[in-house]
Protein backbone atom coordinates (compact mmCIF):
# COMPACT_ATOMS: atom_id res chain seq x y z
CA UNK A 1 0.00 0.00 0.00
CA UNK A 2 1.30 3.72 -1.04
CA UNK A 3 1.91 6.01 1.94
CA UNK A 4 -0.75 8.20 0.18
CA UNK A 5 -3.81 5.28 0.54
CA UNK A 6 -1.79 4.29 3.96
CA UNK A 7 -2.81 7.88 5.48
CA UNK A 8 -6.33 8.09 3.45
CA UNK A 9 -7.16 4.10 4.67
CA UNK A 10 -6.44 5.73 8.31
CA UNK A 11 -8.51 8.74 7.84
CA UNK A 12 -11.72 6.78 6.78
CA UNK A 13 -10.69 3.96 9.78
CA UNK A 14 -10.64 7.30 12.02
CA UNK A 15 -14.05 8.81 10.68
CA UNK A 16 -15.70 5.42 11.10
CA UNK A 17 -14.57 4.79 14.49
CA UNK A 18 -16.16 8.64 15.29
CA UNK A 19 -19.58 7.93 13.69
CA UNK A 20 -19.66 4.91 15.44
CA UNK A 21 -18.96 6.07 18.87
CA UNK A 22 -21.51 8.67 18.53
CA UNK A 23 -23.98 6.48 17.73
CA UNK A 24 -23.20 4.05 20.43
CA UNK A 25 -23.58 7.02 22.71
CA UNK A 26 -26.97 8.34 21.43
CA UNK A 27 -28.07 4.67 21.80
CA UNK A 28 -26.78 4.36 25.82
CA UNK A 29 -28.82 7.32 26.18
CA UNK A 30 -31.84 6.18 24.29
CA UNK A 31 -31.91 2.70 26.17
CA UNK A 32 -31.73 4.94 29.25
CA UNK A 33 -34.99 6.90 28.30
CA UNK A 34 -36.54 3.75 27.19
CA UNK A 35 -36.06 2.26 30.58
CA UNK A 36 -37.80 5.42 32.39
CA UNK A 37 -40.76 5.66 30.23
CA UNK A 38 -41.55 1.69 31.10
CA UNK A 39 -41.21 1.84 34.25
CA UNK A 40 -43.11 4.95 34.44
CA UNK B 1 -12.06 4.74 -8.78
CA UNK B 2 -7.87 5.14 -8.51
CA UNK B 3 -8.81 6.92 -5.13
CA UNK B 4 -11.17 4.54 -3.50
CA UNK B 5 -8.95 0.98 -4.61
CA UNK B 6 -6.01 -0.32 -3.51
CA UNK B 7 -4.18 -3.54 -5.22
CA UNK B 8 -4.01 -6.07 -2.42
CA UNK B 9 -0.67 -7.79 -1.35
CA UNK B 10 -1.59 -11.17 -1.87
CA UNK B 11 -2.75 -10.72 -5.30
CA UNK B 12 -1.51 -8.07 -7.83
CA UNK B 13 -4.63 -9.11 -9.71
CA UNK B 14 -7.33 -8.22 -7.41
CA UNK B 15 -8.79 -4.44 -6.67
CA UNK B 16 -10.45 -3.86 -3.59
CA UNK B 17 -12.02 -1.24 -2.16
CA UNK B 18 -10.64 1.09 0.64
CA UNK B 19 -12.44 1.03 4.02
CA UNK B 20 -16.03 2.65 3.20
CA UNK B 21 -16.20 5.93 5.05
CA UNK B 22 -19.35 6.36 7.52
CA UNK B 23 -21.04 9.14 4.54
CA UNK B 24 -20.73 5.78 1.76
CA UNK B 25 -23.33 3.65 4.77
CA UNK B 26 -25.54 6.33 5.24
CA UNK B 27 -25.91 6.54 1.39
CA UNK B 28 -26.58 2.84 1.84
CA UNK B 29 -29.78 3.87 3.43
CA UNK B 30 -30.93 5.66 0.92
CA UNK B 31 -31.92 8.92 3.33
CA UNK B 32 -34.26 10.42 0.61
CA UNK B 33 -36.49 7.32 0.50
CA UNK B 34 -36.15 7.01 3.92
CA UNK B 35 -37.73 10.95 4.63
CA UNK B 36 -40.77 9.53 2.87
CA UNK B 37 -40.99 6.35 4.76
CA UNK B 38 -40.33 8.10 8.53
CA UNK B 39 -42.96 10.54 7.31
CA UNK B 40 -45.30 7.97 6.46
CA UNK B 41 -45.30 6.01 10.11
CA UNK B 42 -44.91 9.16 11.87
CA UNK B 43 -48.43 10.06 10.39
CA UNK B 44 -49.68 6.98 10.94
CA UNK B 45 -48.91 7.05 14.48
CA UNK B 46 -49.88 10.88 14.94
CA UNK B 47 -54.09 9.49 13.23
CA UNK B 48 -54.34 6.69 15.81
CA UNK B 49 -56.33 7.45 18.73
CA UNK B 50 -54.52 6.24 21.71
CA UNK B 51 -51.64 7.98 22.47
CA UNK B 52 -47.77 6.60 23.16
CA UNK B 53 -44.91 8.16 25.60
CA UNK B 54 -43.03 10.24 23.50
CA UNK B 55 -39.93 8.60 24.09
CA UNK B 56 -41.09 4.96 22.63
CA UNK B 57 -42.87 6.99 19.74
CA UNK B 58 -38.99 8.47 18.78
CA UNK B 59 -37.70 5.03 18.89
CA UNK B 60 -40.72 3.29 17.12
CA UNK B 61 -39.69 6.16 14.12
CA UNK B 62 -36.20 5.57 14.28
CA UNK B 63 -37.10 1.70 14.12
CA UNK B 64 -38.75 2.18 10.71
CA UNK B 65 -36.25 4.76 9.69
CA UNK B 66 -33.48 2.11 10.62
CA UNK B 67 -35.71 -0.75 9.03
CA UNK B 68 -36.42 1.29 5.68
CA UNK B 69 -31.85 2.11 5.77
CA UNK B 70 -31.45 -1.69 6.64
CA UNK B 71 -33.46 -2.65 3.30
CA UNK B 72 -32.66 0.02 1.31
CA UNK B 73 -29.08 -1.31 1.81
CA UNK B 74 -29.76 -5.16 1.09
CA UNK B 75 -31.46 -3.97 -2.12
CA UNK B 76 -28.02 -2.14 -3.22
CA UNK B 77 -26.48 -4.82 -1.60
CA UNK B 78 -28.14 -7.77 -4.20
CA UNK B 79 -28.73 -5.18 -7.35
CA UNK B 80 -25.31 -3.84 -7.24
CA UNK B 81 -24.56 -5.13 -10.66
CA UNK B 82 -27.08 -3.62 -12.45
CA UNK B 83 -26.93 -0.30 -10.40
CA UNK B 84 -23.04 -0.08 -12.19
CA UNK B 85 -25.78 -0.26 -15.84
CA UNK B 86 -28.04 2.69 -15.14
CA UNK B 87 -26.53 6.24 -14.85
CA UNK B 88 -29.11 7.25 -12.12
CA UNK B 89 -27.70 4.58 -9.80
CA UNK B 90 -23.69 4.22 -11.08
CA UNK B 91 -22.50 6.82 -8.13
CA UNK B 92 -24.06 4.38 -5.26
CA UNK B 93 -21.04 3.24 -2.80
CA UNK B 94 -21.12 -0.13 -4.72
CA UNK B 95 -21.50 0.06 -8.30
CA UNK B 96 -18.36 3.12 -7.46
CA UNK B 97 -16.39 1.21 -5.92
CA UNK B 98 -16.54 2.99 -2.62
CA UNK B 99 -17.56 -0.05 -0.08
CA UNK B 100 -17.23 -4.07 -0.53
CA UNK B 101 -19.80 -5.80 -0.85
CA UNK B 102 -19.58 -7.89 2.28
CA UNK B 103 -19.45 -4.24 4.08
CA UNK B 104 -22.85 -3.78 2.76
CA UNK B 105 -24.81 -7.37 3.64
CA UNK B 106 -23.02 -7.28 7.08
CA UNK B 107 -24.43 -3.64 7.65
CA UNK B 108 -28.13 -4.26 6.34
CA UNK B 109 -28.38 -7.68 7.81
CA UNK B 110 -27.25 -6.12 11.12
CA UNK B 111 -29.41 -3.33 10.99
CA UNK B 112 -32.60 -4.92 10.18
CA UNK B 113 -31.87 -7.39 13.23
CA UNK B 114 -31.08 -4.52 15.07
CA UNK B 115 -34.49 -2.56 13.83
CA UNK B 116 -36.55 -5.57 15.01
CA UNK B 117 -35.33 -6.31 17.72
CA UNK B 118 -35.94 -2.84 19.68
CA UNK B 119 -38.90 -2.40 18.08
CA UNK B 120 -40.31 -5.47 19.33
CA UNK B 121 -38.25 -4.77 23.21
CA UNK B 122 -39.07 -1.12 23.34
CA UNK B 123 -42.92 -0.41 21.38
CA UNK B 124 -44.62 -3.79 21.13
CA UNK B 125 -44.51 -7.33 18.73
CA UNK B 126 -47.23 -6.58 16.74
CA UNK B 127 -45.74 -3.66 15.63
CA UNK B 128 -41.74 -5.49 15.01
CA UNK B 129 -43.68 -7.96 13.13
CA UNK B 130 -44.89 -5.73 10.60
CA UNK B 131 -41.49 -4.33 10.11
CA UNK B 132 -39.62 -7.22 9.72
CA UNK B 133 -42.72 -8.40 7.24
CA UNK B 134 -42.21 -5.25 4.84
CA UNK B 135 -38.37 -5.37 5.40
CA UNK B 136 -38.38 -9.00 4.03
CA UNK B 137 -40.64 -8.38 1.93
CA UNK B 138 -38.49 -5.37 0.39
CA UNK B 139 -35.67 -7.43 -0.23
CA UNK B 140 -36.88 -11.31 -0.49
CA UNK B 141 -40.47 -10.17 -2.63
CA UNK B 142 -39.30 -7.12 -4.48
CA UNK B 143 -35.45 -7.43 -4.48
CA UNK B 144 -35.04 -11.00 -4.95
CA UNK B 145 -38.05 -12.70 -7.12
CA UNK B 146 -39.81 -9.84 -8.68
CA UNK B 147 -37.47 -6.98 -9.85
CA UNK B 148 -35.79 -8.95 -12.67
CA UNK B 149 -38.58 -10.97 -13.38
CA UNK B 150 -41.70 -9.48 -14.41
CA UNK B 151 -42.70 -6.20 -15.18
CA UNK B 152 -45.41 -6.23 -12.18
CA UNK B 153 -42.40 -6.22 -10.07
CA UNK B 154 -43.55 -2.64 -8.47
CA UNK B 155 -47.53 -3.64 -8.31
CA UNK B 156 -46.56 -6.12 -5.95
CA UNK B 157 -43.30 -4.93 -4.55
CA UNK B 158 -45.21 -1.58 -3.55
CA UNK B 159 -46.63 -3.32 -0.52
CA UNK B 160 -43.03 -3.18 1.00
CA UNK B 161 -43.19 0.59 0.80
CA UNK B 162 -46.85 0.84 2.39
CA UNK B 163 -46.08 -0.69 5.34
CA UNK B 164 -45.03 2.12 7.44
CA UNK B 165 -48.05 4.10 8.33
CA UNK B 166 -49.08 0.35 9.73
CA UNK B 167 -46.26 0.34 11.72
CA UNK B 168 -46.71 4.01 13.35
CA UNK B 169 -50.48 2.80 14.13
CA UNK B 170 -49.43 -0.49 15.15
CA UNK B 171 -46.67 0.73 17.61
CA UNK B 172 -49.38 3.68 18.95
CA UNK B 173 -52.67 1.17 19.88
CA UNK B 174 -50.99 -2.86 19.44
CA UNK B 175 -53.74 -3.13 16.86
CA UNK B 176 -54.16 -2.65 13.29
CA UNK B 177 -57.86 -0.91 12.22
CA UNK B 178 -59.73 0.31 8.92
CA UNK B 179 -57.68 3.62 8.49
CA UNK B 180 -54.72 2.76 8.61
CA UNK B 181 -55.62 -0.23 6.04
CA UNK B 182 -57.01 2.39 3.80
CA UNK B 183 -53.50 4.28 3.85
CA UNK B 184 -51.42 1.51 3.37
CA UNK B 185 -54.17 0.86 0.50
CA UNK B 186 -53.21 4.12 -0.71
CA UNK B 187 -49.55 4.36 -0.49
CA UNK B 188 -49.68 0.55 -2.31
CA UNK B 189 -52.26 2.04 -5.55
CA UNK B 190 -49.82 5.49 -5.56
CA UNK B 191 -46.89 3.32 -6.10
CA UNK B 192 -47.30 2.01 -9.45
CA UNK B 193 -47.92 5.86 -11.02
CA UNK B 194 -45.54 7.04 -9.05
CA UNK B 195 -43.11 4.37 -10.25
CA UNK B 196 -44.26 3.88 -13.87
CA UNK B 197 -44.26 7.97 -14.48
CA UNK B 198 -40.43 7.64 -13.46
CA UNK B 199 -39.64 4.78 -15.46
CA UNK B 200 -40.92 6.35 -18.61
CA UNK B 201 -38.50 9.40 -18.64
CA UNK B 202 -35.36 6.62 -17.48
CA UNK B 203 -36.52 3.80 -19.63
CA UNK B 204 -33.53 3.59 -21.42
CA UNK B 205 -31.42 2.80 -18.33
CA UNK B 206 -33.54 0.20 -17.21
CA UNK B 207 -33.43 -1.12 -21.03
CA UNK B 208 -29.95 -1.28 -20.84
CA UNK B 209 -29.81 -3.27 -17.67
CA UNK B 210 -32.17 -5.50 -18.55
CA UNK B 211 -35.34 -4.37 -16.03
CA UNK B 212 -38.13 -5.46 -16.83
CA UNK B 213 -40.07 -2.53 -16.52
CA UNK B 214 -43.23 -2.02 -18.25
CA UNK B 215 -42.69 0.57 -19.81
CA UNK B 216 -39.25 -1.55 -21.57
CA UNK B 217 -41.61 -4.40 -21.52
CA UNK B 218 -44.92 -3.77 -22.91
CA UNK B 219 -44.04 0.33 -24.33
CA UNK B 220 -44.75 3.83 -23.73
CA UNK B 221 -48.43 3.67 -24.59
CA UNK B 222 -49.62 0.74 -22.20
CA UNK B 223 -48.02 2.11 -19.50
CA UNK B 224 -49.40 5.52 -19.76
CA UNK B 225 -52.88 3.35 -20.26
CA UNK B 226 -51.53 1.47 -16.77
CA UNK B 227 -50.87 4.97 -15.33
CA UNK B 228 -54.26 6.57 -15.64
CA UNK B 229 -56.10 2.92 -14.50
CA UNK B 230 -54.09 2.76 -11.44
CA UNK B 231 -54.81 6.17 -10.60
CA UNK B 232 -58.93 5.51 -10.35
CA UNK B 233 -58.93 3.41 -7.54
CA UNK B 234 -56.14 5.28 -6.22
CA UNK B 235 -58.51 8.59 -5.77
CA UNK B 236 -61.07 6.42 -4.57
CA UNK B 237 -58.55 4.86 -1.98
CA UNK B 238 -57.72 8.62 -0.95
CA UNK B 239 -60.96 10.01 -0.30
CA UNK B 240 -63.30 7.32 0.78
CA UNK B 241 -61.63 7.79 4.90
CA UNK B 242 -64.18 10.93 4.78
CA UNK B 243 -67.35 9.53 3.64
CA UNK B 244 -66.58 6.64 5.63
CA UNK B 245 -66.23 8.52 8.86
CA UNK B 246 -62.71 8.17 9.42
CA UNK B 247 -61.54 12.12 8.92
CA UNK B 248 -62.60 15.21 9.24
CA UNK B 249 -63.09 17.99 6.21
CA UNK B 250 -59.66 19.54 6.51
CA UNK B 251 -58.62 15.55 4.73
CA UNK B 252 -61.52 15.24 2.82
CA UNK B 253 -61.37 18.74 1.67
CA UNK B 254 -57.20 18.12 0.93
CA UNK B 255 -57.95 14.25 -0.39
CA UNK B 256 -60.79 15.75 -3.31
CA UNK B 257 -58.14 18.64 -3.92
CA UNK B 258 -54.75 16.97 -4.49
CA UNK B 259 -56.55 13.70 -6.09
CA UNK B 260 -58.28 16.07 -8.96
CA UNK B 261 -54.99 17.53 -9.27
CA UNK B 262 -53.11 13.74 -9.19
CA UNK B 263 -55.48 12.58 -12.11
CA UNK B 264 -55.58 15.51 -14.13
CA UNK B 265 -51.87 15.03 -14.40
CA UNK B 266 -52.51 11.21 -15.09
CA UNK B 267 -54.96 12.24 -17.61
CA UNK B 268 -51.71 14.19 -19.76
CA UNK B 269 -49.46 11.49 -19.25
CA UNK B 270 -52.55 9.00 -20.57
CA UNK B 271 -52.97 11.46 -23.59
CA UNK B 272 -49.38 11.95 -24.28
CA UNK B 273 -47.84 11.01 -27.51
CA UNK B 274 -44.33 12.19 -26.65
CA UNK B 275 -41.55 9.41 -27.07
CA UNK B 276 -38.15 11.12 -26.46
CA UNK B 277 -37.61 10.43 -22.98
CA UNK B 278 -36.26 13.96 -22.61
CA UNK B 279 -38.93 15.80 -23.77
CA UNK B 280 -41.54 13.51 -21.06
CA UNK B 281 -42.62 17.30 -19.09
CA UNK B 282 -45.78 15.58 -18.25
CA UNK B 283 -44.45 12.21 -16.88
CA UNK B 284 -41.87 14.46 -14.73
CA UNK B 285 -44.69 16.74 -13.69
CA UNK B 286 -46.74 13.76 -12.49
CA UNK B 287 -43.30 12.00 -10.97
CA UNK B 288 -42.84 14.94 -8.70
CA UNK B 289 -46.11 15.91 -7.82
CA UNK B 290 -46.71 12.01 -6.79
CA UNK B 291 -44.05 13.04 -3.64
CA UNK B 292 -45.91 16.16 -2.94
CA UNK B 293 -49.60 14.30 -2.99
CA UNK B 294 -48.57 12.00 -0.25
CA UNK B 295 -46.46 14.53 1.78
CA UNK B 296 -50.05 16.33 1.43
CA UNK B 297 -52.35 13.74 2.09
CA UNK B 298 -50.61 12.55 4.90
CA UNK B 299 -49.91 16.06 6.60
CA UNK B 300 -53.62 16.73 5.92
CA UNK B 301 -54.63 13.55 7.86
CA UNK B 302 -52.33 14.93 10.37
CA UNK B 303 -53.67 18.28 10.49
CA UNK B 304 -57.55 16.62 10.79
CA UNK B 305 -56.51 14.59 13.85
CA UNK B 306 -55.32 17.65 15.45
CA UNK B 307 -58.20 19.88 14.88
CA UNK B 308 -60.63 16.73 15.77
CA UNK B 309 -58.55 16.19 19.28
Amino acid sequence: MKPEDQREYQRRQQSRAIAMAIVLGAFVILFFAISIAKMN
Amino acid sequence: MKANTIVTTNSLTEIQPLAADWRDFLALTKPRVMTLVVFTGLCGMLAAPHGIHPVLAFTAILCIALGAGAAAALNQWYESDIDALMKRTASRPLPAGRMDRQSALHFGVGLGAFSVLLMGLAVNLLSAAILAVSILFYVLVYTVWLKRRTPQNIVIGGAAGAFPPLIGWAAATGSVALLPALLFALIFLWTPPHFWALSLFVRSDYANAGVPMLPVVAGVRATRVQIMLYTLPMVAVAIAPWPLGLTGAIYGGTAVLLSAIFLALALRVGFNTETDQAAMKPERRLFWFSIIYLFGMFGALVADRLVLA
